[in-house]
């Protein structure tokens, strides 16, 4: 009768490790060499009935010292000495802390986030003890695991009734569910949001140090917009804007992340690693707002999502100014002529300026190719950044070099492309000037 | 006759995703009403639906309006499969019969599935046109208000108080039926749902017809409670207390006749049966005798005729109510047996003694002026000023039970049998503490398997008679006692018994603040504080905690052994409420409510009160500890070391609660008092004694130290247990009751909550100190997770926290907490509450100022109150409450009280009546009762505080009013029962996640449906039952939760506003009482 018990013990560890696959820890399961009787539904009810009849304090023990590890979707009960059961506290008003709330969204376990709590010194605000704490955040944890459903669809947040929250309190919720971490985004920002990128996040996790459930969190954020705004019509920070329910900067943000999402564009080369999100995001805005369909025309699909297939082609047209060499020469001798004693950098910028020139508009020409257009941004830091940077060229010399460089072309004769140029030129020289620093 | 009921069904939102395949759902709603179904259209492939149905009408009876809730059922359809349900709505319609209340309903409900929960929400119309019906012999009550709140609602004026009412309906439990093993879980759920929905339906009816034969139009304290007797069956059983209410105006626009006539068998309902009952309440009360002595003449002739024949109304098949047991002295019947199975002959027992007491009771007229018809029992908790003149103490009876089947559902009778006992009971404690009536009074019930412990309880009381019946008083005579009563400070304090006959033994001293009347040292009552009562420093909440072990056991010895720890249990519960009180240095209990809880092998005690200190009676003692006989020096130091600390903590406490009464100061010096006291002994002297108690009056002083012996473990543990309360930390304080004296100026913050917690006892074998050690944490980590949750709040009150205990299995203890948690103000004092204050009692004022309009004593009143020492005040000669003088002799001490409840016990129920008492002092905060210091600021702004945002705020609490804002009407009861199952436990987040899920469910459920009703908040919330049975093994839980309320439409209250808008505001509910 004891092995007997204990075997069913067995299965019933190894039932528990069998629902919780997901989570990847059924090395316990392994262990029992059950795995034919386990997977087939029907035995496992079959021993489920029969656990049923024979359910010992062993068991309970079992169930409770197996439930210590958080199952998706669900909380670990208290790991508590013996004795809660049950705990729950609801508010009429749902009580949310916004302390509790970052270390959930942080992807603490209970436990850490009661540990992180104490050292932050909440105890001695109210006498109270560590056993407090624990049920306070595990009601709050469970709260929030509740909330997470509407806050998916923030619209849904406000015209819900299970919970009672003051508006002020869901923008809260809204925007800092959606807030995330520059270290995470940076290492997500361009990558397909697929399943494969899904995959990656644990090496993700462990590079950056933002905890996994964290990650997952975000990098689902990422997804949930870009498939949203995928399907409307419209312009992208304002679709975001309202239907996520978000703030001006984090819709732009977002809408950045789909920009870049969506076209690809290589953010992870080592030469790129010195640039930041926010410069990434300011980049993405000035795209979004000069090259896309939707600079153009604004009640189109996918109208800030993708570049503007015209413009690009017109871009081809530029080449004009480095293979023409009259125009090159002429146009070299108006920048030069405008830069003349203005910068220390000059001699420099004389020398180079037709490996310059020619960089910047190959760079135009090539944007009708996808796999060009990923490589925008490596291109802008290898032909122009970098050896501007070498150059010892400071940020005012850039700004008044674009500057000019962009003016001088309206005052070639035989260019034609006035307008494209501009269209073109206004972006490179702010995505230029943002992302020229260490 | 008839009603029309109209739904119409607007549009949904948030469905689940019924299809797969489509991910997107075909729904369809089914409307449900008596036997009539309509459905809507198919709304296809959609998750936000617009239905926009046409009207669907039901024609119906007004009686089946009543007891029926309008059922709306949400479904997928499905061509090829059976439809399945999304989930359902009930709605309960009683609130649109009240042409006062609501007029329509409409607004987005959740949907709800047994199952899974809220599934969307549904957005419905509902509408009801109510002809006039003059049937006299008609079985709706159609118009009779309910109120949950335990007072006089704020905007209504009583005019006359009838007394109490009671109901209990009995049916078979579906989920006990046969056909609940082939049903699937969801249906089993529903139809219970229904089941008891329609019962709590055809209850109030039932009560309402009560309430209109009795000639009210309202009740109010209207307490319903689920028994769920399991094999036995389901009760569901009601008290509350009818009386006439008047719309507050102070304009003669809006006047009585309002309501009364719209619902118009008030009036035709009454004539037939009028002369039968007028003389109990009506004419033929005399007011010779005053309520002081209001049994004096009880035992004399029966010479007048009975006043009136016990009439039965064929309409009722309950009977409890009909049998007129009164005021026979109690013969010490056998008050059921703990095995109640006998109550059939018993019955009759009763109902020949009914007879007896009928007869008896024409001479008794004079004493009963309230409600002779029945019980003087009065489920309200708080009352307008001087409308309670004394208060004896608690009363409470208990009594165990063997459930058995109920065979016919139609015949009550021995559920309503118990309970006619149990009210016997208390009313003859209540008469033995001299006191005509019972306030606060409550029924609970415990059950575990067959055994079922019937509790009462309710503070013993004497109120002043002009509120109980209609028509002027015959002031002329000999009832200036209540003309001109004691200052409405203290008054309530003087003792009603005769000092010479105690009940029990008390020291009386006068009372502090008037010196004229003797007060007790101690009081226990189960009642809010009366507003007007002279209160030192703050209150807080005390609770006992006890846990018995017993044996496991079956049937009639089951119920024996638990008879035989009753009365341990009562004592000692009321020990520590004791101990715990003079640690605290306070002197009353209000809000008292001790629950018993059953479980298989162990029986839990909960008292949980609040203290105060009550100027008028004397400061109590300290504690005082002795140690063992012997002369171990050891245990010498302990004993000094346990004084030592118990010291301490009296004078820490007395300074947190800011007790510091002028005691001191004026034993030392010569106090001011002797004269008013020399004056009262003036008038004492024609009263038989008064002399030489009033010597023992000073000499009492602090001589009556509360003694404590150490001479077992238990003992330890005891003073151990008594030490270890942590009192709540800076910025909060915690009561049980409405609110906190010493504390007015609340913000309009309100976070009303719900906690549960259940404990699983893994070692079987503890002791009953372990147990009450665990039991005693249990509670205490709990006020400690509020604190620290709450902490945002500070400075605030946690108000009306009620703790109810209950063990669901063996080994489980489950504590269930509701409670509301007010922010105050604390740097604005003084001036800001002295006229929030004022306004409240102005608000009540108006009753008494209207009822006795044409009494010589209207203006007496209010100056009364201002100087605090009336002139003639004739101190009462107490008679002696005659048939318990003996008894109260004979019980020296408790345990000697004991011994005698022990003995009552065996007989099968436990009697309990508490109360002592010492000293007194004085001063008392008149500025407190300056009750015409300010005008009830009105507006009308009622349109704005709702509308805007998508979803209505609703506020919730189980007080009976919102700070900061005003209650401008009353929109209808709120009472629902819902069932939750799971059977994914583990996934739903184990059974902690379970719950909390449900009772967000339920409260946004609540919230939508007083939002649809056009309300913002619900107050005198509460939740009556949550009950919750587990089986991790099997990944199933179930629960069930009955939570009830009044929704209301409440406003701001914007400062000082002109007078004039009152009138408005009169007229506008009027209006809205019309349409």
């Amino acid at each position: 009768m004891l092995t007997d018990k204990l075997i069913l013990t067995s299965y019933y560890f190894a039932f528990f490790n069998f629902a919780s696959e997901k989570t990847g820890s059924w090395k316990f399961f392994s262990s029992f060499n059950f795995g034919a009787a386990v997977n087939s539904g029907k035995m496992l009810r079959f021993f489920l009935k029969r656990l049923e009849l024979i359910v010992t304090r062993d068991m309970n023990a079992a169930v409770s010292h197996r439930s210590d590890q958080p199952m998706p979707g669900t909380l670990s009960p208290r790991d508590c000495k013996m004795a809660v059961e049950l705990d729950v506290f609801v508010g009429n008003t749902t009580i949310m802390d916004e302390e509790v709330y970052q270390l959930w969204l942080d992807g603490y376990t209970v436990n850490d986030a009661v540990k992180v709590r104490m050292a932050g010194g909440v105890l001695d605000e109210c006498e109270a003890n560590q056993d407090v704490l624990l049920s306070d955040t595990m009601d709050q944890y469970r709260t929030f695991q509740m909330c997470e459903r509407l806050l998916q669809s923030p619209a849904k947040l406000a015209n819900q009734l299970l919970f009672q929250i003051p508006p002020h309190r869901q923008t809260m919720l809204i925007e800092r569910y959606y807030a995330f971490d520059d270290v995470f985004v940076r290492e997500v920002l361009g990558k397909k949001l697929s399943k494969g990128t899904k995959k990656d996040l644990d090496d993700i996790s462990a590079k950056t140090g933002v905890t996994l459930k964290s990650c997952r969190r975000q990098f689902d954020n990422f997804k949930r917009v870009f498939k949203v705004v995928e399907e409307l019509k419209g312009p992208l920070v304002e679709n975001i804007r309202q239907h996520f329910l978000l703030s001006d900067k984090l819709a732009r943000d977002y809408a950045a992340i789909v920009f870049f999402a969506n076209n690809r564009f290589e953010t992870g080369k080592k030469k790129l690693q010195y640039l930041t999100f926010q410069d990434f995001a300011f980049c993405a805005g000035q795209l979004i707002n000069n090259w896309t369909v939707g600079a153009v025309d604004n009640m189109v699909e996918d109208m800030d999502v993708d570049l503007d297939k015209e413009f690009l082609q017109e871009l081809k047209e530029l080449k004009i100014l480095i293979t023409d060499k009259d125009l090159l020469d002429q146009h070299k001798s108006l920048v030069c002529t405008a830069l003349r004693g203005k910068t220390k950098a000059f001699a420099e910028m004389e020398a180079n300026f037709k490996n310059l020139s020619r960089g910047l508009v190959n760079i135009a020409t090539k944007l009708t190719n996808t796999k060009d257009v990923r490589d925008f941004f490596i291109d802008l830091v290898e032909k122009f950044i970098e050896p501007c940077r070498s150059d010892r060229w400071t940020p005012a010399d850039i700004k008044l070099y674009l500057t000019h460089y962009t003016n001088s072309a309206h005052i070639l004769d035989s260019f034609k492309h006035q307008a494209v140029w501009d269209r073109y030129m206004g972006v490179i020289k702010s995505c230029i000037y943002k992302m020229y620093h260490d | 006759m008839p009603g029309k009921l109209k739904a119409k069904i607007v549009a949904g939102r948030h469905l689940p995703v019924m299809d797969r395949a489509s991910d997107l759902t075909d729904a369809f709603v089914e409307v449900k009403f008596g036997n009539t179904t309509f459905k809507t259209d198919v709304f296809p492939k959609s998750l936000n639906p617009q239905w926009n149905s046409e009207w669907f009408k039901f024609e119906v009876d007004d009686e089946d309006l009543q007891d029926e809730p309008l059922q709306i059922t949400v479904l997928d359809h499905d061509t090829y499969s059976a439809n399945d349900a999304i989930g359902k709505v009930y709605i309960d319609i009683d609130p649109l019969l009240c042409t006062e209340a609501a007029s329509v309903i409409s607004g987005w409900f959740p949907i709800y599935d047994t199952i899974h929960g809220i599934r969307g929400e549904i957005n419905v119309l509902v509408k009801v046109e109510l002809f006039n019906d003059l049937n006299r012999f008609r079985q709706s009550s159609c118009g009779v208000k309910f109120f949950c709140t335990t007072s006089i609602p704020r905007g209504y004026r009583a005019a006359m108080v009838h007394g109490f009412v009671e109901e209990l309906v009995v049916n078979e439990d579906p989920e006990y039926q046969w056909i609940d093993r082939i049903r699937t879980p969801r249906a089993s759920n529903e139809a219970r749902q229904r089941l008891i929905s329609l019962m709590s339906g055809e209850l109030q009816r039932k009560i309402g017809l009560k309430v209109l034969e009795m000639g009210g139009n309202a009740v109010v304290g209207y307490l319903q409670c689920f028994d769920l007797e399991g094999e036995s069956g389901l009760v569901v059983r009601a008290i509350g207390t009818a009386c006439t209410l008047e719309k507050h105006s102070s304009g003669s626009l809006v006047n009585t006749h309002t309501h009364p006539n719209t619902a118009p068998a008030s009036n035709a309902c009454n004539s037939p049966s009028k002369d039968g009952k007028e003389p109990v309440f009506g004419e033929d009360l005399p007011s010779s005798s005053g309520p002081p002595t209001p049994f004096r003449n009880l035992p004399t002739s029966s010479s007048s005729p009975p006043p009136f024949s016990p009439c039965k109304p064929c309409s009722r098949q309950s009977s409890s109510s009909d049998t007129d047991l009164s005021l026979t002295p109690k013969t010490g019947m056998g008050s059921g047996g703990s095995a109640g199975k006998e109550a059939g002959p018993l019955k009759t027992l009763l109902r020949q003694q009914t007879q007896t007491a009928l007869e008896q009771r024409g001479a008794s007229s004079s004493g009963l002026l309230l409600n002779a018809r029945e019980f003087p029992f009065f489920t309200l908790t708080s009352f307008p000023p001087s409308f309670l003149v004394h208060v004896g103490g608690v009363v409470s009876a208990r009594s165990v039970k063997l459930l058995d089947r109920i065979h016919n559902p139609d015949e009550p009778e021995t559920r309503d049998a118990w309970w006619e006992e149990l009210r016997q009971e208390i009313k003859s404690h209540a008469k033995a503490l001299g006191c005509h009536a019972v306030v606060g009074y409550s029924e609970n019930t415990s059950i575990c398997e067959e055994v079922c412990i019937l509790s009462a309880s309710g503070t013993a009381a004497i109120l002043n008679p002009r509120y109980m019946r209609e028509g002027c008083l015959d002031i002329g005579s000999t009832d200036q006692r209540f003309d001109d009563p004691s200052p409405p400070s203290c008054g309530f304090c003087h003792i009603p018994y005769d000092e010479l006959n105690m009940p029990f033994p008390a020291q009386l001293t006068y009372c502090y603040n008037c010196r004229r009347q003797k007060v007790p040292d101690v009081l226990f009552t189960t009642i809010n504080l009366p507003a007007e009562a002279a209160v030192t420093g703050k209150g807080c909440l005390i609770q006992a905690r006890l846990c018995r072990l017993k044996k496991k056991a079956q049937g009639e010895v089951n119920a024996t052994a638990i008879s035989n720890l009753l009365p341990f249990m009562e004592y000692e519960l009321h020990t520590q409420l004791m101990n715990k009180l003079k640690l605290r240095s306070m002197n009353a209990l209000f809000g008292l409510h001790i629950q018993i809880s059953v479980g298989e092998n162990m029986l839990l005690g909960l008292a949980s009160a609040t203290g105060v200190y009550l100027t008028a009676l004397p400061a109590p003692g300290g504690i005082q500890i002795a140690g063992k006989a012997s002369g171990d020096l050891n245990n010498e130091q302990h004993v000094q070391s346990i004084q030592k600390r118990i010291n301490d903590t009296i004078a820490k406490n007395k300074e947190l609660y800011q007790i510091n009464p002028p005691e001191l100061t004026e034993e030392g010096v010569g106090s001011p008092i002797p004269e008013p006291r020399h004056r009262s002994r003036l008038f004492r002297s024609h009263s038989e004694s008064s002399d030489e108690v009033s010597e023992l009056d000073l000499s009492h002083g602090k001589k009556d130290a509360f003694v404590l012996e150490i001479d077992d473990t238990d003992a330890v543990e005891d003073i151990h247990s008594l030490l270890t309360d942590a009192s709540p930390p800076t910025g909060f304080y915690t009561c049980n009751t409405e609110t906190m004296p010493g504390i007015y100026n609340w913000t309009t913050a309100v976070q009303m909550f719900t906690s549960v917690r259940v404990l699983r006892l893994s070692n079987a074998n503890l002791s009953n100190q372990s147990l009450n050690k665990i039991f005693t944490d249990l509670c205490e980590n709990l006020l400690k997770s509020f604190y620290f949750k709450l902490r945002s709040n500070i400075p605030c009150c946690l108000c009306h926290l009620n703790f109810t205990v209950a063990v669901p299995e063996e080994e489980l203890i489950q504590v269930s907490v509701t409670a509301v948690a007010m922010t105050f103000d604390k740097d604005q004092n003084q001036e800001g509450f002295i006229t929030k204050g004022g306004n409240e009692t102005e608000e009540q004022l108006q009753f008494p100022l209207e009822l006795c309009a044409d009494s010589s004593s209207t203006n007496a009143q209010p100056s009364s109150k201002f100087s605090g020492v009336p002139e003639n005040t004739i101190v009462s000669s107490r008679a002696a409450s005659v048939d318990y003088g003996s008894f109260a002799d004979r019980c020296s001490t408790w345990l000697e009280l004991l011994r005698l409840k022990a003995n009552t016990i065996r007989r099968g129920s436990v009697k309990t009546s508490r109360r002592t008492q010492s000293l007194a002092h004085s001063v008392s905060s008149l500025e407190h009762c300056s009750p015409l210091t300010e005008g009830r600021p009105r507006s009308l702004r009622s349109s704005r505080s709702f509308g805007g945002s998508s979803v209505t705020m609703v506020k919730m609490t189980p007080l009976s009013f919102l700070p900061g804002t005003r209650i401008i009407k009353f929109l209808g009861i709120i009472n629902m029962f819902f069932i939750r199952e799971t059977t994914s436990l583990r996934e739903e987040g184990g059974v902690s996640g379970f719950l909390h899920t449900f009772i967000a469910e339920v409260f946004a459920m609540v919230r939508a449906h007083v939002a649809a009703l056009g309300g913002n908040a619900v107050v005198s919330y509460s939740m009556k039952d949550c009950v919750l049975m587990e089986n991790p093994n099997k990944n199933q839980a179930q629960c069930l939760i009955n939570v009830s309320g009044d929704a209301v439409i409440c406003v701001r209250e914007t400062d000082q506003e002109p007078m004039t808008s009152m009138t408005n505001i009169g007229q506008t509910c009027a209006a809205d009482g019309a349409t």
